[in-house]
């Protein structure tokens, strides 16, 4: 049912936002259960029963999401729910069910409902992150993202590196924070508007003042930090190495998507002028964000050779993947907002794997590239889905790394020659990249385990979790046309 | 009926990774009967081709919302150089019938290496083609890392990250074209009929011609060549040099000259003598053969010999595609699936019989072995590859190279007269290799010839198929020049015979 | 002339040979007698081609012509005239005699007979092919069995005389392998006919001006080139002096059943190449430089038969005699060319008749001389200098008495097959180079000389203690030399036999010599 107006009564606004609201619910629930019926019980029930009720909830939000389309705008834009929005939220919470599923195992918490409390409301925020348009209600959701990512990143209190990514990526978001809220209010005193489409109705009719580039700026560092896109990248190797890992799983996937899908939206909808039909890279942040994807591919990349801990490495690799998929947003276009969300979402998969693989070994304190020798003959299984995830971040195909990099930069080109560098540049740093990947596939498969080391016990759970990843990793790359029709369909729906 | 060939490899493969607890035996009966059967599927195709045609093996939409077809077909050129991966492959497995370490594994990946390189001829769709050719990288990576000797993993990673460089270029080009070609389909066929901007295509062919050009060990970005074959254990010395070389060269002819023969026009105006890429390319070809040959004139590795000697071969796959004339294609062509077929049994010789015997790769340790006394077998063998990888006449190595110069001579005189040279050099270092390794004299004061074990059966029957495909071709080379010289009568190379690099 | 494959047969039946005398096994006696009925057989279908060949005609016989590398426009051409006949009787005698050689040396294994085989297809194959490119592999082929034959059961200097042997023969092969690209590249032919034809009708000379646009070039120099070229890698075969260099220690490195090939069969592919692809593509170029040529000849015949006299060595003697008979066969081949205003046609006939006489008669009795030779050395372990010998007449005797024919019919004596071939030559050249034929003489002399050195130190004179029990030949050995003195005796007095086979070739070759 379509709904656009001002007027609204209160049980169509419960119905547009039931997903969040039983995200909501579902954490409030974990919660009690947890501190209520639970207290006392064993580690392993307490998380087991709470992880059911998460995914539960997630599952539930999932089913109102792809079972009952909805289209609607509500108060000019502050929520905005169609199959686009729809979809990424669907795809959010399914990131979160993986997330929760490889934390059920670990025992870094006593806290075990209020950290899957928060890992919920982390994705009730992602989830309202994605479905507005407007800018003050943005801010808020990337707050309660923020904060509640924050807690997660800092929750293993009996490690110092815990404390110290926590309060890293605190400072720096706090940081990122005050710039995005600054540039959003230079947004509104410019324009007039806190909408997006208010703000891009002024830029048509303004010209481009340096107040307007400020704003310009200030906005694109506070996205820039979320995505970890270089310079505002500091903060991402310590939280992705001090960070539980289902936390650091959740930080590189489904904050990752829901930043970038924001960001696409902010930067598309919000700051080109006239952002009526897709205007290709003439826009005027273009040269901006194309220096900042040049040096996110190029530090990222660089950086990630010199690191001899696996999750640092995973932290600049993320840092140049967020240079790739920059790319998306630059070409500006329709077919550029495809790859873009195609990218992300199989590149959360694949992330979310490497975390499960290491959340998996976590028990036997491997963070360092070394400490993988001779995994293959002790963890055959998990090794294989470590080798099908690194090569799809490598952007070997088939896997949908790689089709995600095809689809990328052939959108950029298709958008316009003036990319080629820059797509250049990502191709080239792509072959870098394969380095760093190879070196740790090296360890797992080429070198010989240390002496006495013997096979590893990991529990069924893990161990299906991250094969279903990695068939998903697999299968979204041979046959793209799954998430791509899915992708399409939503785009089509959107009011473009 | 022909992908058949990737599918059986791949299956072959997926059954090995199913049961790694498979004993070494059971591992590589499983991989030689794949081997097989995926030949005999060649074959049994080659037996039904009519020269000339192309013959559609499979084609569905892929992914329809970019154009891009699951298109699998085979022309002339395709089938000969599936025939190649097929012997080699059988020949591979053959004389690897010693590895006893990790053997599911390694088997493994050889049939996923060889799946992917059957899917790469087979591909008539350019992001096909990409997939495979990227596919082939990683197995190769591992096999080397794994299993081989002498620095392996060095070599492993630059080898990965060279072949990785060259098809990042390639991509840059394949997604131009795509984009160039208004983003509607990625149909080898299609492009190759679009008419793309002389000024792209000056850009783009240089580029992905090169990209393809570092795999097939074009100087200077030959120097992964011989430390990969030198490390790499036998069997993938021999699918290295004797296959995933060819992809190299088959990438050139197949998408760089196919699809922008006009990328080779001249530039309009002269660097050092040099007018246009193609003349460029040719030189370098042409450094290749020679400095190739020259260094391994020096080598003290008998691995590095071989090497060595693959790129100045190589050089001669590329000058032959430089020449754009019938006779120095169609030899550029024949003289991939020679040097495929030799390149094997030498590194057949040099690895499994020679290095896996005595353990030791140095010229002057060998020497004093006597090895011709102690497995003569190995010596006739490796005087029978020297004899064809020299290009004596009635081996396959003779009528490619001679057709080479042929049309090196029409299309540049100088640089074949300088290749001539390069083959001399040839000569001299496989002769020299010859000499030091199997007519060395005793060590004094040491009479008593080395005890090493005895050849099996399964290197003389790897030997056999090599040298008996070597001899057939080069005593009757309209087997395969009968399929390859029609090929470039199809539509596909319309752009080449019209000349439109001219 | 039915449509049997014959001729190739012929050539394919030593390699088939080859690979059963490699699977036989170990067995030493298995390979010997598998390489003994194959060279029989190869020799019973050369009869049996001679027999059905028509003497009369000097046509091409048993021609097989088939596509090949049609890319190329190359042809499997082979087929014989007289000239091909000959040649082919000659190998395979030669190549039965050296098996005989090496029945009763034991170092001589599987590996050895096969590749003696080996060498016999390369030697039929070069003397039937017609198209320069299978001609080539097969010119090869006879190269390569040689150089292992040599390195790998030579003398002690073994290593140094094989690879001499191969860089030089290697660089002669270069010079034709050039001098043919060249023309083909020209005029797009291979084969040995067409050309032949285009020389005759004076085409080629423009043609190849035409293909090739080197500078400004003259079809003449280019021409000229190209047949120095291919000169050169006959010249080292042959050999010619000053390409001969390699030869002594080869032949005298080499075992002895080997230097049989190389000095009866091997040098007779140098003179082939002369008669056959010389003579007919370059009949202007040769008559341009006969005056060098002749010399050279000259050279051979006489600077060689000094040296010999200066050896000590028996088989480096052997090795500079066969220089030297070789030497004549060149003479009464480039007095052919000899400009005469289209008349003498006579004398050049006898000349190249002696030539091709000389050629059959050398290899018989070369080959024969080196069988004498390994048979000494084996009873003498090794030794075979001219001074460690005397008095053998005494212990002996029907081994002395047989090497002394062999010894009288190179020195060309009356009677012996030797001299109706030396005595063609002569007759035929001396109208034509009288200067040359006479120096030429002088070689004639110390041939003599040094022969019957020969026979004073070694059979004569007193009696060296230390060979006082050398044991006489075996009954097996005088069977199987008994065949070869009485074909030395038979040529001597019936030369018909062979003059007959040929005469028609030589007269229609020296008809299209008329410049």
């Amino acid at each position: 049912m379509a709904v656009n107006t001002h007027v609204i009564n209160a049980v169509d606004l419960l119905r547009l936002t039931l997903p969040e609201i039983v995200v909501g619910l579902a954490a409030l629930l974990t919660l009690t259960l947890d501190l209520v019926v639970l207290k006392g019980r064993a580690a392993a029930v307490r998380w087991k029963a709470g992880a059911l009720v998460a995914c539960a909830g997630c599952a539930g939000a999932i089913l109102l999401l792809v079972l009952r389309p909805e289209t609607a705008t509500l108060y000019d834009g502050m929520l905005v729910v169609a199959p686009l929005t729809q979809m990424v939220e669907a795809v959010l919470a399914g990131f979160t069910i993986l997330a929760v599923l490889l934390s059920v195992d670990s025992d870094f918490t006593q806290h075990i409902g209020e950290y899957l409390a928060l890992m919920l409301f982390a994705t009730a925020g992602m989830m309202v992150l994605v479905s507005t348009r407007n800018l003050l209600v943005i801010f808020a959701s990337l707050e309660l993202l923020s904060l509640s990512l924050y807690i997660l990143t800092a929750f293993n209190k009996r490690s110092r590196l815990s404390a110290e990514g926590a309060l890293k990526y605190f400072l720096f978001g706090g940081m990122a924070a005050a710039f995005f809220l600054f540039g959003i209010s230079l947004l509104y005193g410019l324009s007039g508007s806190i909408q997006m489409s208010g703000v891009a109705s002024a830029l048509e009719t303004q010209s481009l003042t340096p107040l307007w580039m400020v704003a310009i700026v200030m906005v694109v560092t506070g996205l820039g930090f979320k995505v970890a896109a270089a310079p505002f990248h500091l903060w991402a190797p310590d939280a992705y190495q001090g960070a539980p890992t289902p936390s650091a799983a959740m930080i590189a996937s489904s904050s990752k998507i829901a930043s970038f899908f924001v960001f696409a939206t902010v930067m598309v909808m919000g700051l080109t002028a006239g952002a009526r039909t897709w205007h290709g890279p003439e826009a005027a942040w273009v040269p901006l964000l194309a220096v900042i994807a040049a040096l996110s591919m190029l530090v990222g990349n660089l950086a990630a050779i010199a690191q001899s801990s696996t999750r640092r490495l995973l932290a600049y690799s993320a840092v140049g993947h967020a240079g790739y998929m920059l790319l998306g947003i630059l070409a500006n276009s329709e077919l550029g907002l495809r790859a873009l969300l195609y990218y992300v979402i199989t590149y959360g998969l694949a992330t979310v794997g490497a975390f499960g693989v290491l959340a998996a070994l976590e028990k036997e304190g491997m963070d360092e590239i070394d400490g993988l020798a001779g995994l293959s003959r002790r963890a055959p299984w998990l090794s294989f889905c470590l080798l099908i995830f690194l090569l799809s971040l490598a952007g070997i195909p088939p896997l949908s790394g790689f089709f995600g990099k095809f689809f990328v930069f052939s959108s950029a080109l298709h958008a316009g020659t003036g990319l080629l560098w820059l797509v250049a540049l990502a191709i080239a740093m792509s072959a870098v990249s394969l380095y760093y990947y190879l070196r740790v596939l090296k360890q797992v498969y080429v070198r010989d385990p240390g002496a006495g080391a013997g096979a590893i016990e990991t529990s069924l759970l893990m161990r299906a979790t991250v094969g279903v990843v990695a068939l998903l990793v697999v299968v979204l790359g041979c046959y793209p046309d799954l998430l791509l029709n899915w992708i399409d369909a939503a785009l089509r729906a959107m009011p473009h | 009926m022909l992908a058949w060939t990737i599918y059986i490899s791949f299956a072959g493969a997926a059954l090995l990774m199913l049961t790694p607890r498979a004993s070494a035996r059971t591992a590589r009966v499983i991989a030689l009967s794949t081997a097989i059967a995926s030949f005999a599927v060649t074959v049994a195709a080659w037996c039904r081709f009519t020269p000339g045609e192309i013959l559609q093996v499979a084609r569905v939409p892929w992914i329809p919302s970019l154009g891009i077809g699951y298109h699998l077909a085979a022309d002339g050129i395709s089938l000969t150089l599936l025939l190649l991966t097929g012997i080699v492959a059988i020949a591979g497995v053959l004389f690897s019938w010693n590895v006893e370490k990790r053997p599911t594994e390694f088997f493994a990946l050889y049939l996923v290496l060889i799946g992917a390189v059957y899917g790469v001829f087979l591909s008539f769709d350019l992001f096909l083609f990409f997939v495979f050719y990227e596919l082939v990288i990683i197995p190769k990576y591992f096999l080397i890392a794994i299993w081989g000797s002498t620095r392996k993993e060095y070599a492993a990673m630059k080898l990965a990250l060279y072949s990785f460089v060259g098809s990042a270029m390639v991509l840059i080009g394949v997604i131009a074209a795509y984009v160039e070609a208004g983003a509607k389909t990625t149909d080898l066929a299609a492009l190759a009929r679009y008419p793309f901007p002389l000024h792209f295509e000056m850009w783009v062919f240089p580029l992905v011609f090169l990209g393809f050009a570092i795999l097939a060990g074009m100087w200077p970005f030959h120097t992964w060549a011989p430390t990969g074959h030198a490390a790499a254990p036998t069997a993938a010395s021999m699918l290295l040099a004797g296959v995933v070389m060819k992809l190299g060269a088959y990438g050139c002819l197949r998408v760089a000259m196919m699809l922008f023969p006009a990328g080779m026009d001249a530039w309009g105006f002269h660097v050092l003598g040099l007018g246009s890429w193609r003349g460029l390319f040719a030189v370098l070809a042409l450094i290749g053969i020679v400095y190739g040959a020259s260094v391994a004139l020096v080598q003290k590795d008998f691995k590095f010999v071989i090497g060595y000697s693959s790129v100045s071969h190589m050089g001669f796959v590329l000058l032959g595609l430089m020449t754009l004339n019938l006779i120095g294609l169609g030899g550029a062509v024949l003289q991939m699936f020679s040097h495929g077929i030799i390149a094997g049994l030498l590194f057949a010789v040099v690895g499994r019989m020679v290095y896996d015997r005595t353990h030791t790769r140095m010229l002057n340790e060998l020497g004093p072995m006597r090895l011709a006394r102690v497995i003569p077998f190995a010596a006739v063998t490796f005087v029978l590859a020297s004899m064809a990888s020299i290009g004596l006449p009635g081996f396959s190595g003779f009528v490619a190279e001679f057709e080479i110069l042929i049309g090196a001579w029409r299309a540049f005189p100088t640089l074949a007269v300088l290749a001539g040279v390069g083959i001399l050099i040839g000569i001299a270092f496989t002769w020299r290799a010859l000499d030091k390794v199997f007519l060395g004299e005793a060590a004094v004061g040491s009479q008593e010839a080395v005890k090493l074990p005895p050849i099996t059966w399964a290197e003389r029957a790897g030997t056999s198929i090599l040298i008996a495909t070597t001899l057939a071709v080069g005593l009757y080379p309209r087997l395969l020049l009968d399929l390859i010289l029609p090929a470039f009568n199809s539509p596909l190379f319309e752009g080449l015979r019209r000349g439109l690099w001219r | 002339m039915n449509g049997f494959p014959w001729i190739s047969v012929l050539t394919a039946t030593p390699f088939v040979g080859a690979l059963l005398v490699l699977l036989t096994g170990q067995n030493r006696k298995t390979a010997r007698a598998v390489t003994a009925t194959v060279s029989g057989i190869a020799l019973a279908i050369v009869l049996g081609l001679w027999h059905g060949f028509n003497t009369a005609s000097g046509a091409l016989q048993f021609q097989e012509r088939h596509a090949w590398i049609p890319a190329l426009s190359v042809d499997y051409h082979v087929a014989i005239d007289g000239l091909g006949l000959l040649m082919l009787l000659l190998s395979a005698i030669v190549v039965l005699m050296s098996v005989a050689a090496s029945w009763s040396n034991e170092d001589h294994g599987r590996l050895y007979f096969a590749l003696v085989l080996l060498l016999e297809t390369g030697l039929f194959g070069t003397f039937t092919a017609l198209n320069f490119v299978h001609w080539f592999f097969y010119w090869e082929l006879g190269l390569i069995p040689a150089f292992f034959l040599i390195r790998l059961w030579g003398g002690p200097q073994r290593a140094r005389a094989a690879n001499q042997f191969f860089v030089y023969t290697m660089v002669g092969s270069v010079g034709l392998l050039l001098a043919f690209l060249a023309i083909f590249l020209a005029t797009g032919k291979f084969d040995f006919i067409d050309l032949a034809q285009m020389a005759q009708s004076g085409q080629l000379g423009p043609a190849m001006a035409q293909g090739l646009h080197w500078g400004h070039w003259t079809s003449g120099r280019i021409m000229e080139w190209v047949f120095w070229a291919a000169f050169l890698g006959f010249a080292v075969k042959i050999p010619i002096v000053p390409f001969h260099t390699w030869l002594p220690s080869a032949y005298a490195e080499a075992p002895s059943s080997t230097t049989m090939l190389l000095t009866g069969a091997m040098s007779k592919m140098g003179l082939y190449g002369l008669l056959r692809i010389l003579l007919p593509i370059f009949p202007e170029q040769m008559q341009h430089s006969l005056t060098l040529l002749l010399w050279l000849a000259v050279a051979s015949v006489v600077w060689s038969a000094f040296v010999a006299w200066a050896q000590t060595d028996l088989k480096r003697i052997f090795a500079y005699s066969s220089i030297n008979h070789l030497g004549y066969c060149v003479l009464g081949v480039l007095v052919a060319v000899k400009w005469a205003g289209g008349t003498m046609a006579g004398e050049k006939a006898a000349a190249l008749d002696g030539a091709l006489l000389q050629i059959f008669n050398h290899a018989l009795t070369a080959a024969a001389l080196f069988w004498f030779m390994a048979m000494l050395e084996k009873r003498s372990g090794g030794l075979r200098g001219l001074n460690d010998f005397g008095g053998l007449r005494k212990i002996a005797p029907v081994f002395c008495g047989l090497m002394g024919i062999a010894v009288f019919s190179s020195l060309g004596l009356p009677g012996l097959n030797g001299f109706p071939g030396e005595f063609l030559i002569f007759k035929g050249a001396f109208p034509l180079a009288t200067w040359a034929t006479s120096l030429s003489v002088i070689g004639l002399l110390i041939t003599a000389v040094f022969l019957l050195v020969i026979l004073e130190r070694v059979f004569y004179g007193p009696v060296n203690e230390r060979w006082a029990v050398l044991p006489d030949l075996s009954t097996g050995e005088r069977w199987a030399l008994a065949p070869v003195v009485a074909l030395m005796f038979v040529l001597g007095f019936y030369p018909q036999l062979i003059v007959g086979m040929v005469n028609s070739t030589v007269v229609q070759l020296v008809s299209q010599l008329r410049f």
